[in-house]
């Protein structure tokens, strides 16, 4: 007994150890290269740590004529208000779906999750038209604008406020509170788990999301940071101190709100598994 | 609940009209739109779409580039789909296992899923560098002389497959812990009574009961793998270097910097029909190998 207890530590420690060096080996190399000189960068044999830490790389990140700053801001405020549409429209969609009932409403829900079967791939090229058309492209609204329909978001809240009991709901009506208040002081209090775990997966997609934004914007003050990032890619494309800090900055954002939210991402990403 | 009939029906219109008028807007009309589109020739920049019926379909069946794709496409879901099942399974497990510092290794694996895909790729296509990056350095210790990587016609492919696993291991390790922990304990308990190894226990309990999860790993792994789009973006910086085109990388060249809208949505519904029979293979398959019963 005690043997195979050993052997499964073994294996235990053995496999830690390889996959983490494997996941941390990348970031190691980032961040010394990030601290590095320019002419520290490509030598033979490579140079593990930096001969003389130097923040020259982080100084000119933000003074090249590269609107760098410009782009972090960007990115939190795009994906904040993507989270923040996300999450209410999908909330009132949901309601209705989970607690009032009418005629047909099974078979629009039904068309609602009938759609997230079509690729985003597909519906990019007219969704890019139909933006061009309406005049708002290159524009945050022709950015977050889609995000207003969300069939896994809907899916995902209305599963979980069908288990609100439906006496709050009557009760509070007895008392002639208003549908947006019983939406509001109710609906929404009963699901704030839920609701966080939905924006934070809905945060996490827009902080990273790269092809719609790629598409969307173009003018250079309103990109956003994997835009911004691709962007100094091409341009600086051997500079790799100069990326590899635009990478470490980029990560820091996502990390804060991680370290306060860890448990609703967990949650958020074994359900997301189901949105593929 | 309601008292007027006229009050439930304002309710529906008010609440239901962000996400239906999204509906619409951005998906159904899309998909109705891009169906016509994709049998049509048009540039946006002057004129109307022109019907050509299925024109842009037998184009591109009947270009190299389709079935090149395909094969490219292919090629990284044979090297990818084993290895981050194998890699996820394991890390499940490891997070199964109830000791010391385990939180620790949990944040760890989970910091790459954080990880933007363009600040990834970056990191990855400077770790790969084949003269001054880490991944050829090790090899160079222990006596190998790493391949070109990125620049390689062989060996590209396999180099964005690295990258992916090191991005995608620890968000399905976390889904595999999930099917791991689903598992009665007893089974374990009636092996341990029997004498049965611990390779035993993992052949004869761990896999069976864990196959629905692999089996939606492996879904899920498929679609994304035929849906690769920055990390290639990002990681392959020539974009006439044939060994890494991709479907979503090819139609997002087609329309937005050829402006060719109808063959690049018809390259789209390909995409979607690929993806769709892929899928369906795979869920008549599964009988075979995927266990319900628990």
């Amino acid at each position: 007994m005690i043997h195979k207890e050993t052997r499964k530590k073994t294996f235990f420690y053995l496999s830690a150890t390889i996959i983490s060096c494997f996941i941390l080996i990348p970031f190691f190399w980032m961040i010394l290269t990030s601290f590095k000189e320019r002419g520290a960068l490509m030598t033979i044999p490579i140079q593990w740590l930096p001969e003389k830490i130097s923040f020259r790389a982080y100084q000119e990140l933000f003074s090249i004529d590269f609107l760098f700053k410009r782009a972090i801001f960007n990115s939190i405020f795009v994906s904040g208000m993507i989270t923040f549409i996300t999450v209410m429209s999908a909330a009132m969609g949901a309601y209705v779906f989970a607690k009032i009932d009418f005629r047909g409403r099974e078979k629009l829900f039904s068309l609602y999750l009938a759609t997230m079967m079509i690729p985003g791939q597909v519906t990019m090229i007219p969704n890019y038209l139909v933006l061009k058309y309406l005049g708002l492209l290159n524009s945050f609204t022709g950015l977050m604008l889609p995000s207003i329909f969300n069939a896994f978001a809907t899916f995902m809240l209305r599963q979980n406020m069908k288990s609100i009991p439906d006496a709050y709901i009557e009760a509070a009506e007895l008392d002639g509170a208003s549908q947006i208040t019983i939406f509001f002081r109710i609906v929404l209090v009963l699901s704030k788990p839920v609701l966080a775990t939905l924006a934070v997966i809905t945060f996490m997609g827009a902080w990273n999301d790269y092809l719609w934004p790629l598409i969307i914007l173009t003018e250079r003050t309103k990109m956003t940071l994997p835009i911004g990032l691709s962007l100094l890619n091409g341009q600086y494309s051997r500079r790799y101190n100069l990326l590899m800090a635009g990478a470490l900055i980029s990560l820091i954002p996502i990390l804060m709100v991680y370290a306060f939210a860890q448990k609703y991402f967990e949650q958020g990403l074994s359900i997301g598994g189901i949105k593929g | 609940m309601f008292y007027k009939k006229s009050q439930k029906i304002t309710t529906i219109i008010l609440f239901l009209l962000p996400s239906l008028l999204g509906l619409l807007l951005f998906s159904l009309i899309p998909i109705g739109s891009s169906l016509y589109l994709s049998l049509s020739e048009w540039d946006v920049i002057g004129g109307q779409p022109q019907f050509i019926k299925l024109e842009n379909y037998s184009n591109i069946l009947k270009s190299e580039e389709f079935w090149r794709v395909l094969k490219n496409t292919s090629y990284f879901i044979t090297l990818y789909i084993p290895l981050i099942l194998i890699v996820s399974v394991t890390v499940g497990m490891l997070l199964n296992f109830k000791y010391k510092g385990i939180a620790i290794y949990r944040t760890l694996f989970f910091i790459p899923v954080l990880t933007s895909w363009v600040a990834g790729a970056l990191i990855w296509r400077w770790v790969l560098s084949p003269e001054y990056g880490v991944v050829n350095a090790l090899l160079g210790y222990i006596g190998i002389k790493g391949p070109g990587w990125l620049y390689d016609k062989t060996w590209a492919m396999p180099g964005i497959v690295l990258a992916s696993i090191w991005k995608d291991t620890g968000f399905f390790g976390l889904i595999m812990l999930a099917g791991l922990q689903g598992i009665d304990s007893t089974y374990y308990e009636a092996a341990e009574i029997d004498g049965a190894s611990n390779w035993e226990k993992f052949r004869k309990i761990t896999l069976p009961l864990l196959s629905p999860t692999i089996f939606f790993v492996t879904v899920i792994s498929i679609i994304n793998s035929f849906q690769l789009f920055p990390q290639v973006m990002v990681m392959v910086l020539e974009r006439n270097f044939a060994p890494t085109h991709v479907f979503v990388e090819r139609i997002y060249l087609y329309a937005f910097k050829y402006y060719k809208m109808g063959y690049a949505t018809a390259f789209s519904w390909l995409l979607f029909l690929m993806i769709f029979i892929v899928t369906m293979l795979q869920l008549k398959l599964q009988k075979r190998w995927v266990n319900y019963d628990t």
